[in-house]
């Protein structure tokens, strides 16, 4: 039935074809506007630099990055690492980028979460639920991001002063000062201990890929929870016991006006990773409900038909189909996220937008600071898309 | 090796209990009755071929009988076990069940191979050498061991549906249903995808099989089964359904038939 012998003149090289120097050669066109095209953006992008060039000389605006080691004399509110006003505005543009960082991570992870939840349940047969889900999707997507921000900003500003916090269980403060929570007093063995824990993940994650690949080829189901027992428990207990198991708690406690110690959620974080992740879970249901629908039902059918579990239809078959479609506009609103953060600016969180904008008041230094804003959203952008772009190529493998 | 197994089939004819047993099975889609009291007995080794104009509720028969859908009254039993909500009850029956669907339905990231070994190797526990034997077995069977590395995108309508055929026997299912298995199909195609299903006849499977092969009824089946309107309207031998048909509706599907072909 199939040809097994190659035909000899399937070998041969195709014919090259000469230019026509012919204004209806379809070739000679091409080049043309390609050339032309080059022409106009290079022509732009050398009046831009000129232009500022020569706007800097008239203005005498010293350029360079020589003001980063200044002293930044402006204070953060919150920061992942210590930091005072007497710091570097190096420093404070690191700050100010690891707290752009603590919203878009946060946020994706959580987005994606939410989103996928909220997208599987738009398909549900429970119409009460389907129908919420619809209604949530449809809200959230039509209202202006800013303003839901905004909404939920007044919203943490209208919760009672510390004197009055809401207090549902000990040492927790829900306050207009933000949510505090009770948390310890880290120490190396706490460190330790997430360590292990995090090498335990990607053991167990080693480990069932491992099983799952013995299984499909000799058969036999193989558990993996105990691996993941001694990898994700027993191990980081161990590790923070043998280090002397540190325990101190650290409590909230009201002094004068505001709480003292424990751990705290500004309401200016609060309130922006809360309105980024419903604004974004609301785009990213419909794009999870779009990758799951575009699998025909026939595969379910044929699948179930198989004798194959509902947890195994997923991961075998719908998944793999569904991501295709899932992936590349989820890296858009992975993104969206990212450059969204920036509205901080509106509710006074302190991000590298916000922070780089102090910088370039005081400093003077307007293209410096926005040139870093620039670099570090495109860093930031470009990683999630390489990333992204990986993990799309990936699972593209499995297709023809 | 057909003959013995035929004989097999036979003497398990007498004795066993039927394949499939449907009592008084009724349907509802919303307020429309699909399906009314239907009975049917098909005996292991029988072929039966189910026929009808379109929207008789034939392939809502055969759909419930794995409970792609459910029936919301009367009972089936396949293989003596009755179909119901009991999910371990269903996974049993959906093992010794298998399927050809008229859109093919093969999975369109795995390659031909991977198609035929998936269910064994996730259903069955199979090693994953084992179940590319068999697969391998399968697939000459049906006579396309070579395209067993495409994907199926890469095969054409007939290539694609015999390799669902092959996917469905790979389960060593002890029934074959197919849902309308050549109407998807151009006319060369529908040859070699009938040959491979009387080739499977032949083996002494238990087979119901929706379609308007009249050819292949006459060929292969025990007995034609014509609905009409969610009923059994006449059963019987091929021969007599289609020489003698008794009530109208079965002359005016009959002469509608042939007039298309």
């Amino acid at each position: 039935m199939s040809q097994t012998t190659i035909d000899p003149r399937s070998l041969r090289p195709p014919p090259k074809r000469p230019i026509r120097l012919s204004w209806s050669d379809e070739r000679v066109r091409g080049i043309f506007w390609q050339v032309v095209v080059v022409g106009i953006v290079g022509s732009i992008i050398w009046w831009l630099y000129s232009n500022t060039v020569h706007n800097l000389e008239v203005r005498r605006i010293a350029t360079g990055f020589g003001f980063l080691n200044r002293e930044a004399g402006l204070p953060i509110a919150e920061s992942l690492i210590e930091y005072s006003p007497t710091n570097s505005y190096l420093r404070a543009l690191l700050v100010g980028l690891l707290n752009t960082l603590k919203v878009a991570v946060v946020g994706i992870i959580l987005a994606t979460i939410l989103g996928t939840i909220i997208g599987v349940a738009r398909l549900s047969r429970n119409w009460v639920i389907a129908k919420l889900s619809a209604v949530y999707v449809e809200v959230i997507r039509d209202l202006p991001l800013l303003l839901q921000l905004l909404f939920w900003y007044a919203l943490l500003q209208g919760l009672p002063g510390p004197r009055q916090a809401l207090h549902p269980a000990e040492g927790v403060f829900l306050s207009n000062r933000g949510l505090k929570l009770p948390w310890i007093e880290w120490q190396g063995a706490h460190s330790l201990a997430l360590l292990l824990f995090v090498a335990g993940l990607v053991a167990t994650w080693l480990y069932r890929r491992q099983a799952l690949a013995k299984q499909i080829a000799d058969g036999n189901p193989r558990p993996v929870w105990h691996v993941a027992l001694l990898t994700l428990v027993a191990l980081p207990l161990a590790g923070w016991y043998a280090l002397g198991a540190p325990f101190t708690p650290d409590i909230p406690a009201l002094r004068g006006f505001n709480f003292q110690g424990g751990l705290t959620l500004s309401p200016e974080y609060f309130a922006l990773l809360a309105g980024l992740v419903l604004y974004t879970a609301g785009f990213i249901a419909e794009i999870v409900r779009a990758g799951i629908q575009a699998v025909p039902k026939g595969q379910w059918e044929a699948a179930q038909a198989l004798g194959l579990r509902p947890g195994t239809v997923l991961k075998q078959i719908v998944l793999p189909q569904a991501l295709r479609v899932i992936v590349p506009p989820m890296t858009s609103q992975y993104l969206n996220i990212t450059k969204n953060s920036s509205l901080a600016v509106a509710i006074g969180y302190q991000d590298i937008v916000s922070i780089a904008n102090t910088t370039l008041n005081q400093t003077g230094q307007a293209i410096e600071g926005i040139a870093i804003i620039m670099l570090v959203y495109l860093s930031i952008s470009l990683s999630i898309s390489f990333f992204m772009n990986w993990y799309n190529a990936r699972i593209a493998l499995v297709e023809r | 090796m057909s003959a013995t197994m035929e004989a097999v089939a036979s003497a398990a004819r007498a004795d066993a209990p039927p394949a499939i047993l449907l009592d008084k099975v009724n349907k509802w889609y919303g307020a429309m009755h699909v399906l009314r009291d239907v009975s049917l007995s098909v005996a292991l080794g029988e072929r039966v071929v189910v026929c009808g104009p379109s929207g008789s509720g034939k392939s809502t028969l055969i759909r419930c009988v794995n409970r792609l859908e459910t029936h919301q009254e009367g009972s089936i039993k396949v293989d003596g076990i009755e179909l119901s909500d009991d999910l371990r009850a269903l996974d049993a029956i959906r093992r010794e069940v298998g399927m050809v669907f008229q859109s093919f339905n093969l999975f369109p990231h795995l390659t031909v191979l991977e198609n035929c070994t998936l269910a064994p190797i996730w259903v069955r526990h199979m090693p994953k050498a084992e179940a590319e034997a068999l697969a391998m077995e399968y697939l000459e069977r049906v006579k396309i061991p070579e395209q067993a590395m495409k994907y199926p995108g890469q095969l054409s309508g007939g290539q694609q549906q015999r390799v669902a055929i092959a996917r469905a026997l790979c389960m060593k299912p002890k029934i074959m249903l197919f849902d309308e298995p050549t109407s998807a199909l151009d006319p060369e195609m529908i040859k070699e995808v009938l040959e491979t299903m009387v080739g499977l006849a032949e083996t002494g499977m238990t087979m119901v099989c929706v379609t308007h092969e009249m050819g292949f009824a006459r060929q292969v089946a025990d007995r034609v089964v014509f609905m009409d309107r969610g009923e059994i309207v006449e059963q019987g031998p091929p021969g007599e359904i289609f020489e003698n048909p008794k009530t109208d509706r079965l002359k005016l599907f009959l002469s509608q038939i042939l007039r298309g072909h």
